[in-house]
């Protein structure tokens, strides 16, 4: 059989996969065939506007892996988002070569600027497409590894282990600030050129970027959701709900957490390598604890438990932001935290509950 | 990271290979156990040897250690001193959770503890031995002798009607079953069962020692319980648990005349009738 019966009988997500494809095929067209003044023609910041969006959502859907089918409450998963884009973000800055306005061919601006005369270790290689790309998997993943490690192993769990991620990523973010650190401190990294010899601010890079986002969502989306599907992600849900008895059914518990955390990781660091070329900035602000807060309550929003839920909502709700931060910037937050205490109460089982029976369970 | 799939995948180094050796009959022993918590003696020198098939009843008041002494077995809980070995062979004072249940210990919990968003089938595939090891994970079918081991203890506890429904939508007592049927996917040779029929109708309590009765012998079953008339119908042999030491051993009958235990019983009220 062509479609495996795990995703056949996933419609909401045959759904989002028929949506994404069009989106692929459609916003290229609009973008790059239609004359600029076509009423359907779409503009290098709508597109770029759409990309952002798609890596938004795919954290969401890292997040909804933890949080949804694991009971882990990470409010701190967007470092590892910011992490990637890091990792992407020294490539592109090194691709600028002599462009700066020191005109270096080795160290970025600000190196300079610091008065810096070599570039530091942990730069090294990141002149190398595929380095980079390694990295962008391998930073977050190696940092979640090793914090669930200790976390999980100490068996901190439910409120407490979520006030430690959200230490972790303002941690992060006051490193970052420091210029020492060798990120560009508080500008972080900008200015970008290229990427692989392609002028990163074309029409056409940025369509590539979009696809390449479209592509990264629909494929974070297919393992999360093949994953949930197999006997792992009703062990999962079984250390969401009942985490002694998994333990006693014989599961290592802190092995599978640590696991599908780094996993999750990995993914989150994808969208922020894909987010940074599209923004054209990664800054310490990304590591900032009111993102990762804002990606949980996109989750809850769309419906936590579902990947689609979270794909609903991470982009309904930027796309409000973008909306309503333009018209009426002071209401943001207050819209923002008034969404969060309504879904709450009201919708418990978020936007996607709305379009699915409710299972009959006491 | 090779080191932790392989700890998955069940080759690590806590899981004993070798068979638990039960030649002199006896499948668990407990001796001179003693654990306090906070200078609190809840497990006091306590001494105790489940035979191999044996079903053997512990009762006792609150606070007597049953339920200390079953975190002790199943490694929630390490003891201050004292031995506890499975078989002749296994110390399990050197494992933990996860590889005690490997091993063949099955743990029912005093409330009853299902996946409530998964299926009965998925409850009882959850529990399957054997599946835990990470290829194993990585599958969404049962292949045709899994259904066939889900289906026999389906019928075993009264399920098989149900076992497309949603644990969450069962009655208490099918909830309680369930949770046996799952202990007994793993395939265990100790069953340790807490208060099972808490909560249930007289008729679900006829059918729960029905069942117990009838895994006896082929394996070895403790059970806690409170109710006196629930014990009378399931066992012969009785071991009363007082201030975390053994008051009294012996046949139901014997222990119900025996002046110590009719003390600490009308000592401790009539919550135990």
């Amino acid at each position: 059989m062509l479609i495996p019966r795990w995703l056949l009988s996933d419609r909401a997500g045959l759904v989002l996969l028929a949506v994404l494809a069009i989106l692929g095929i459609g916003v290229p067209i609009l973008s790059l065939w239609t004359p600029p003044d076509h009423p359907l023609h779409l503009s290098a910041y709508t597109v770029t506007l759409l990309g952002k969006y798609l890596c938004y959502a795919l954290l969401a859907v890292a997040v909804d892996l933890v949080w949804g089918y694991m009971g882990i409450l990470s409010l701190g998963h967007a470092a590892f988002f910011a992490l990637g884009g890091y990792c992407f973000g020294m490539y592109l800055m090194r691709q600028i070569g002599t462009r700066g306005v020191y005109g270096d061919p080795v160290l970025p601006d600000f190196m300079v600027f610091l008065n810096w005369k070599e570039l530091p270790w942990y730069w090294y290689g990141f002149d190398h497409f595929s380095f980079a790309l390694l990295m962008v998997l391998v930073v977050p993943g190696l940092l979640a590894f090793v914090f669930g490690w200790f976390a999980f192993r100490s068996r901190v769990s439910g409120v407490y282990l979520s006030i430690i991620t959200q230490a972790l990523t303002y941690a992060l973010m006051l490193a970052f600030f420091r210029n020492e650190m060798g990120f560009g401190g508080n500008n972080g990294l900008t200015d970008f050129k290229d990427v692989l010899g392609y002028p990163i601010h074309d029409d056409g890079t940025r369509i590539v970027l979009f696809i390449l986002s479209i592509l990264a969502l629909a494929g974070g989306y297919l393992l999360c959701r093949w994953l949930v599907s197999t006997r792992m992600g009703r062990v999962l849900v079984a250390i969401r709900d009942a985490e002694d008895r998994a333990r006693f059914l014989g599961y290592r518990v802190e092995q599978v957490k640590v696991l599908v955390f780094t996993l999750s990781a990995m993914l989150a660091g994808i969208a922020g390598a894909l987010y940074v070329p599209q923004v054209g900035i990664i800054n310490p602000g990304e590591f900032a604890p009111i993102n990762s807060i804002e990606a949980v309550i996109w989750v809850a929003v769309g419906g936590r438990g579902t990947l689609v839920g979270a794909v609903v909502g991470a982009v309904l709700i930027n796309y409000a932001k973008s909306w309503l931060t333009g018209a009426l910037p002071e209401v943001w937050l207050f819209a923002l935290g008034g969404l969060f205490v309504a879904v709450t109460l009201l919708l418990p089982r978020g936007l996607i509950g709305l379009l699915r029976p409710r299972e009959t369970t006491t | 990271m090779s080191e932790l799939i392989s700890d998955l995948d069940g080759g690590g180094l806590s899981l004993p290979q070798k068979p638990v050796d039960t030649r002199h009959g006896i499948l668990l022993y407990l001796e001179e156990v003693t654990v306090s918590f906070d200078g609190f003696k809840a497990i006091d020198n306590l001494s105790l040897y489940i035979g191999d098939g044996e079903l053997r009843c512990i009762i006792g008041p609150n606070g007597a250690g049953k339920t200390t002494m079953m975190d002790i077995i199943t490694g929630k809980t390490k003891p201050d001193s004292g031995r506890v070995f499975f078989g002749q062979n296994i110390d399990l004072l050197k494992l933990d959770e996860p590889a005690i249940a490997r091993i063949g210990i099955g743990r029912k919990f005093q409330r009853p503890t299902v996946i409530e968003p998964l299926t009965v089938i998925e409850n009882l595939e959850l529990a399957m031995s054997g599946a835990k090891r990470l290829r194993g994970l990585m599958t969404t079918r049962l292949n045709s002798e899994e259904r066939d081991r889900i289906a026999a203890v389906l019928e075993r506890i009264g399920l098989s009607e149900h076992g497309g429904r949603l644990a969450g939508i069962l009655a208490h007592g099918q909830k309680q079953w369930l949770e046996i049927g799952m202990l007994l996917m793993q395939e265990p040779r100790l069953l340790l069962v807490d208060e099972p029929v808490a909560g249930m109708t007289p008729a679900e309590m006829d059918r729960t020692a029905e069942l117990l009765r009838s895994l006896a012998g082929s394996h070895s079953v403790v059970v806690v319980e409170h109710d006196m008339g629930f014990v009378r119908s399931i066992a012969d042999y009785v071991t009363v648990l007082h201030q975390g030491r053994v008051l009294a051993e012996g046949q139901l009958e014997d222990l119900q005349i025996d002046p110590t235990v009719i003390e600490v019983y009308l000592g401790a009220g009539d919550a135990y009738h």
